[in-house]
Formats: structure tokens, C-alpha cells, sequence
């Protein structure tokens, strides 16, 4: 947008009027409102060694974040209100943006018995999840469902039928054939996703399906909307752009939950971004040290940091640098389209109130200024995250955080983290 | 030649060299002094993370036939919880400045991770699932010494395919060669898109055997029945494997191969195992000399003279 935005306190005063307030020089940047992420590992307390709040929100500023979901990835799991206001006073204390706590479904993230939600619920948890463990058993999941209704709360179950994937190192199909690695056939992620759509239908619950993977998840989730089912959903920079030709050296970089999967499929979630069917983008950043990584194929652990990079791979491979803000022209999103689904998309999906807001007078002064044109290279080295496993190491991008704004005050300035 | 990490990294003119220059070291057993000195002071180690002793002491022999100075490192059970990485090792090798590692790995991928932490020559003796070049090696030099060519031949590779590092790098082999293949096996075990491979899949065994050349039987483990890939190994035998019955349908001149350990009874019945048209102790046999080849290819004993000039140590 052009013209200027006055900020005063907390909020935005004015937009579009000259004012003696604080000044940003933003020629040639874009403001938007501060990016928002539904899946972000933060591993404190427990996994210090990965990373800690101060260093996966830095990471969040730098990449464009004003508000990220911690996952209940803790040690012990993120399953009862304690650890909810422990990770929540760590946030305020040397957090440098939101962090909005996901509750663990079930005690332990262990799939059998529901934790306590109503008092992760008062300390302000509002999605429950148990991260990359599946609810497996539908009557676990079928009580779950209902029984955040009580508050209208969030279920996002990782989709995926371990009795099919018990040892899975990749996607199943021709690469997993030639490189000798167990597959994850794309159906465990699709019998779930369907299971959790007729468990949520029939219990009228909200039901959030994290991280789609493949071209037929896609179709399901988007004959459930068409149902009116209450659900929304997600996808991740690197299911949008990486495909499973990346493993042929085994390089540990490219190991992910779910796995990287086919062009098909990409080509299916992009279609699922341009009709609405998908909700947001994700960054689903998973740190992890190097001495974890830097294993054999099958002794590594899956991820891919996200935060730092998730906005400038979306606008690399998915914008098209020419087209006008509101066109796709060559691209397959537009860069409005490309924004709400990394703000004001996750912000609705998951009740994360007071950001992905529109910028006018009243609303909190939370805003991302970026300069859409610079074209940069992943450095893993570089990034500010305590890991830095990058599924983008190398690659080139465009599009970089200038100024992040969190209430009106700075947390990244000038590139900086404040 | 570099690394040998894989069937795939080789074209036919490098397989037709290996299996030549095996051919002439396979004299060297024959010999009073079974020993060359076209390796000396070269140091190789054998690194086996999985049991695996017919492997370990053939490379062992072939090392020796050739004088290298061998270190034998077994690393059983190791991972990443418990005890020392392989990484870590890896980067004790180096410092020891070890020339070349023969590599065992229950893991598919590890020696291509492993070239990117040592700089000395890796040779894959099998990992995971994915691919073990030299067993894919000798059995082409077995065939070839028996039938005297691969082009045009027809090869059935029956059984456990979707678990066989032997079945991915032997098809591999066989179709670079020129062989025709079909996977032969019930659909549970063979590999996720199939299709992929560039071979013909049957499910029927009988079918095929009058017009076959060659029959390679992979060992059907019996965990594969815990996890129910098939209902029972009488049920396995009867429908795919290889007896005495069988055996008659093919073709006079065809042979039977195995990598071993055969289970006999399951894919191979006993009479099977001890015919003349069975050649798995030839299979044994050739493994040193074609890893001779492998071994002083890529350790520069070229530059050492050909192997028809080395005269016994
Ligand atoms: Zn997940």
C-alpha cells in the first residue's frame, strides 16, 4: 500500500494522512499487517539445545512474525496448564513477538488419554493438537472433538496412520523404490484426514488439519467445506516447493513430517491455495541441532526450520514478481493472495486475535514493512534460529522482512532484530 | 574408478571392465601364492554396522589377496543412542588416513553420507534396502561365465523384492547389460511403483519357467510372514518357490541363483539347492575376485600394471 500509517501507543491512529509521529522511511517497501504462523517449535523448556522462545521468536521478527503457535513439542509435552503459563511467561519476558501456545491433545502427546483442555483453556490456549503424533484412535479423537466444543476450541490432528507409516523415511512411490528407504504412502495422511472430517462433521466440532500433503487431502478437505464442515487447514513452504527427487543423496536437510511428495501433488495444493480450499501457510519450523541431523538417513530426526524463510520462498516460487498486487499474472498466488494466507488466513483459522488484522484506524499497530524486490540466498549459517536445518539451504529467494512492528514497537529495524 | 556406491553410478563399459579385470585376478586362487602386491601399503578398512560374516570374510580375502593392510571395524548395533556415531567414526578413519572403507550398513543412504565426511574411496557392502553393488557384480560374472553373455538374456528375480538391496542393484545390473527381467513374486513384496524399474512383474511363477535363462531366488525372511506380506511360508513355497518340479520346466541350459543364506524349504527346496543347474557356490567363489576388481580399480592399481603382468607376491 501506499501513503502512511500513523501509529500512536499500542494502535494504528491514522492511515493514509502526513504526521509528526514516528517515521519509518519505507520507500519501495510494502506494508502489510505482521505475519502469523499456526506450527512453530519453540522446544522450551526441555529441547534448549534446539532452540529457546528468545531465539525462535527472534527468528519469527526477522522473518516477518508478529505471532506464532508454540507447539506442544515441550519436554514434558505441553499438556497441562502449568507448562502453558511457563511457556507464555517466557514469551512475555524475552519473547519478540505473540506466541499463542498449542495445548497438547491427549496427556503426554501419547494418543491415549485427553488432557486437561479446560485448564490449558483458561491459561489461553484455544487449538489442541499433539503435534507430529497422530491421534490415532477414533474414539480418542471422536472424544476430543466434542469435548472442545465446551469452548468451541480447535482440534488439529496431525493426519496420519502410523499403522501404515510404522518406520516410513519418505514418501512412498518410485524414488522410495530406487533409494531403498520405507515408504509413507500417501493414503495414511488421507484416511485420517477423512476419518477426522466425518468425526468433526457429525460432532459439529472445529476441526483445524495441519500441513496437507498430498493431491487427494486436498480434494477431502475441500468437499468437507463445500459440506459446510467446520475446518480449516494448512500447508507448508516446503510441501508448495520441494518434491521427493531432493532425497537422491539422502541429505538429511530434506527430511520432513509429512514427506516431501510428487510435482502432482504440489500442483494439487497450489490449486488448493488458489480456491481457497487451504487457509494458510505455515512454516512448521522444526529446529533441530546439527549433531542430530548429520546422521544416516534413518537415525535423523524430521524437519525444516521455516520461520526466517517462509515469506521469501512463498514470494520466490509462487508470486509473480511482474503481476500487479491483486493479479496472479505468471504466478500461482497474488501478492494479496500470498499475504492473507501468511496473516489474516492463519489469524482467522485459529482464533489468534489482534493480528493478520486489516490496517486501519483501531486496530494494534502490528505490521510487517518488506522489500518485495531484493533477491537473497539461504545460508543456513546466516539465519538466527538456534538450528539450522534448512530445507532451503542454497536456494535462491525473494522478498525480505525490512521493519517488523509488534504494538507499535520495533522488533526487527532496519533487518535488525530489536 | 571412485566411490562404489551403486549399480547406477556405473555404465556398461565400466561393468564390462570390472568383470574383466575379474576375470583375470580369479587365476590368482588357483595359484600356489594367492597373493599380489598390487595393494601394499594401502590400508583398507571394513566397516560392518550389521552382521554379515560371508561378506565381511570375502572382502577380507580379497583385501588380502591383493597385500592390502586390512582393519577389521565391526560396529554392531551401533546408532545414534547409543555409543559412537557414524560420523565420528567416520572422522577417526580419516584421521587414521585410512584409503579406502568397504561399508555395511543397515541403514540405506549411509555410504553416500559417509563420502561426505572421509576423503578415502567408499565401497557400499550393503545398505538397508537400497543397494549392494558387488553381490549385484558377481552374480552378472557368474552368469556371464555360464551363459558367456548378458545381452538378451532372460532373468526372473523371484521373491522378497521390495526389501532386496540385492533385487534393486541386480535389475539395475542386469538392464544396464542389456538382460530382459521380470519380478516375479506376490504384489506385497515387490516395490512401490514397479513400473519405475523398467523390468516386467509376473505373479506367476510357472508361467514363465520354460522360457527362462536365468532364476535368482531371494531369501524370504521370516519376519516378512510376522508382518503378514504373505499368509504362511508353505504357502510362499508352494506358490513361489523353486523345486525340484520347477526346476524341470526350464530350460536345459538355464541356472538357478541365490544369494545366500538359503532358507531351504521356502524359496529353494534342498534338491534344488545341490543341483548342477544351481551355481550359488560359483556365486561365492567369484564374489572375491569381482571385489578384487572393485578394490584395485579404484585404489589405483592400475597405474600399478595390469593385472596379467602382476607376478606373485
Ligand atoms: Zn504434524
Amino acid at each position: 500500500m501506499t501513503g502512511n500509517v500513523v501509529v500512536e501507543g499500542e494502535v494504528i491512529r491514522s492511515v493514509g494522512e502526513e504526521s509528526a509521529g514516528l517515521r519509518i522511511e519505507c520507500e519501495g517497501l510494502i506494508c502489510t499487517s505482521g505475519l502469523v504462523d499456526l506450527s512453530s517449535h519453540l522446544r522450551q523448556p526441555g529441547r534448549e539445545d534446539s532452540e529457546i522462545i528468545a531465539t525462535g521468536t527472534a527468528a519469527a521478527a526477522a522473518g516477518g512474525y508478529t505471532a506464532v503457535s508454540a507447539m506442544p513439542t515441550t519436554e514434558p509435552a505441553m499438556d497441562h496448564a502449568g507448562i502453558v503459563e511457563q511457556v507464555l511467561r517466557l514469551a512475555r519476558e524475552t519473547g519478540r513477538c505473540d506466541v499463542f501456545p498449542v495445548g497438547a491433545i491427549t496427556k503426554g502427546r501419547a494418543g491415549h488419554e485427553l488432557a486437561e483442555m479446560g485448564a490449558m483453556h483458561e491459561a489461553g490456549v484455544r487449538t489442541f493438537s499433539d503435534a507430529h503424533h497422530a491421534v490415532v484412535s477414533s474414539q480418542v479423537m471422536r472424544r476430543a472433538l466434542l469435548y472442545a466444543r465446551t469452548w468451541d476450541a480447535i482440534i488439529a490432528n496431525h493426519p496420519e496412520d502410523t499403522s501404515l507409516t510404522e518406520g516410513a523415511q519418505m514418501h512412498e512411490g518410485a524414488m522410495s523404490s530406487r533409494l531403498g528407504l520405507k515408504g509413507s504412502p500417501r493414503e495414511a495422511e488421507e484416511i485420517i484426514v477423512a476419518r477426522d472430517l466425518i468425526l468433526a462433521e457429525r460432532a459439529g466440532a472445529r476441526l483445524h488439519v495441519p500441513h496437507l500433503s498430498t493431491r487427494r487431502a486436498v480434494e477431502l478437505v475441500r468437499d468437507a467445506k463445500a459440506r459446510g464442515v467446520r475446518v480449516t487447514c494448512d500447508v507448508t513452504p516446503h510441501h508448495l516447493v520441494l518434491d521427493d527427487s531432493n532425497l537422491v543423496d539422502y541429505d538429511t536437510r530434506f527430511k520432513v513430517i509429512p514427506p516431501l511428495r510428487t510435482p502432482d501433488d504440489i500442483a494439487a495444493l497450489r490449486e488448493g491455495l488458489q480456491d481457497g480450499t487451504i487457509d494458510a501457510i505455515t512454516s512448521d519450523h522444526a529446529p533441530h541441532p546439527p549433531d542430530d541431523k548429520d546422521h544416516e538417513w534413518s537415525y535423523a530426526p524430521a524437519g525444516t526450520v521455516g520461520l526466517e524463510t517462509t515469506l521469501s520462498v512463498i514470494l520466490a516460487e509462487l508470486v509473480d514478481p511482474d503481476a500487479c498486487p491483486d493479479k496472479r499474472g505468471n504466478g500461482t498466488l497474488s501478492m494479496a493472495e500470498a499475504l492473507a494466507l501468511l496473516s489474516s488466513g492463519p489469524a482467522k483459522a485459529r482464533d489468534i486475535e489482534g493480528h493478520g488484522r486489516p490496517i486501519t484506524a483501531g486496530e494494534p499497530a502490528n505490521l510487517l514493512l518488506f522489500d518485495p524486490g531484493v533477491i537473497w540466498s539461504v545460508v543456513g549459517d546466516e539465519l538466527r534460529t538456534r538450528s539450522r536445518n534448512t530445507a532451503f539451504e542454497g536456494h535462491e529467494v525473494r522478498g525480505r522482512a525490512v521493519h517488523t512492528v509488534l504494538r507499535g514497537k520495533f522488533t526487527l529495524n532496519d533487518g535488525k532484530v530489536v | 574408478m571412485d566411490d562404489l556406491l551403486s549399480i547406477e553410478d556405473l555404465d556398461a563399459g565400466m561393468i564390462t571392465r570390472i568383470l574383466d579385470t575379474a576375470e583375470g585376478l580369479k587365476d590368482i586362487a588357483v595359484r600356489p601364492i594367492k597373493k599380489v602386491p598390487v595393494l601394499r601399503g594401502r590400508t583398507v578398512c571394513n566397516l560392518f554396522y550389521e552382521d554379515s560374516t560371508r561378506t565381511r570374510i570375502s572382502f577380507e580375502v580379497a583385501e588380502k589377496r591383493l597385500s592390502a593392510d586390512v582393519i577389521n571395524f565391526s560396529a554392531k548395533g551401533s546408532s545414534v543412542s547409543k555409543g559412537e556415531s557414524l560420523k565420528d567414526t567416520a572422522l577417526t578413519l580419516q584421521a587414521m588416513g585410512v584409503d579406502a572403507i568397504v561399508i555395511r550398513h543397515s541403514s540405506s543412504g549411509a555410504p553416500r553420507r559417509l563420502t561426505e565426511w572421509v576423503d578415502a574411496k567408499v565401497l557400499n557392502a550393503g545398505d538397508g534396502w537400497h543397494q549392494h553393488p558387488t553381490q549385484a557384480l558377481l552374480d552378472l560374472f557368474t552368469i556371464r561365465e555360464r551363459m558367456g553373455r548378458l545381452e538378451g538374456l532372460n532373468v526372473a528375480i523371484c521373491g522378497d523384492v521390495v526389501h532386496s538391496r540385492v533385487a534393486r542393484s541386480l535389475v539395475q545390473g542386469l538392464r544396464i547389460m542389456g538382460a530382459e527381467v521380470t519380478l516375479v513374486g506376490p504384489p506385497t513384496l515387490m516395490p512401490a511403483q514397479v513400473d519405475s524399474w523398467d523390468v516386467t512383474v509376473s505373479h506367476d511363477l510357472d508361467g514363465m519357467l520354460a522360457d527362462l535363462d536365468v532364476c535368482y531366488l531371494l531369501r524370504v525372511q521370516n519376519e516378512r510372514m510376522a508382518e503378514q506380506f504373505f499368509p504362511s511360508v508353505r504357502e510362499y513355497a508352494r506358490i513361489w518357490g523353486m523345486d525340484i518340479d520347477r526346476l524341470e520346466v526350464m530350460p536345459e541350459h538355464a541356472i538357478v541363483m541365490h544369494p545366500g543364506p538359503m532358507n531351504r524349504g521356502v524359496e529353494i527346496s534342498a534338491d534344488v539347492a545341490d543341483a548342477e543347474q544351481a551355481v550359488i557356490v560359483d556365486q561365492v567363489t567369484n564374489g572375491v575376485a569381482v571385489r578384487m576388481a572393485c578394490l584395485y580399480l579404484m585404489l589405483g592399481g592400475e597405474q600399478a600394471g595390469a593385472v596379467s603382468e602382476v607376478t606373485p607376491a
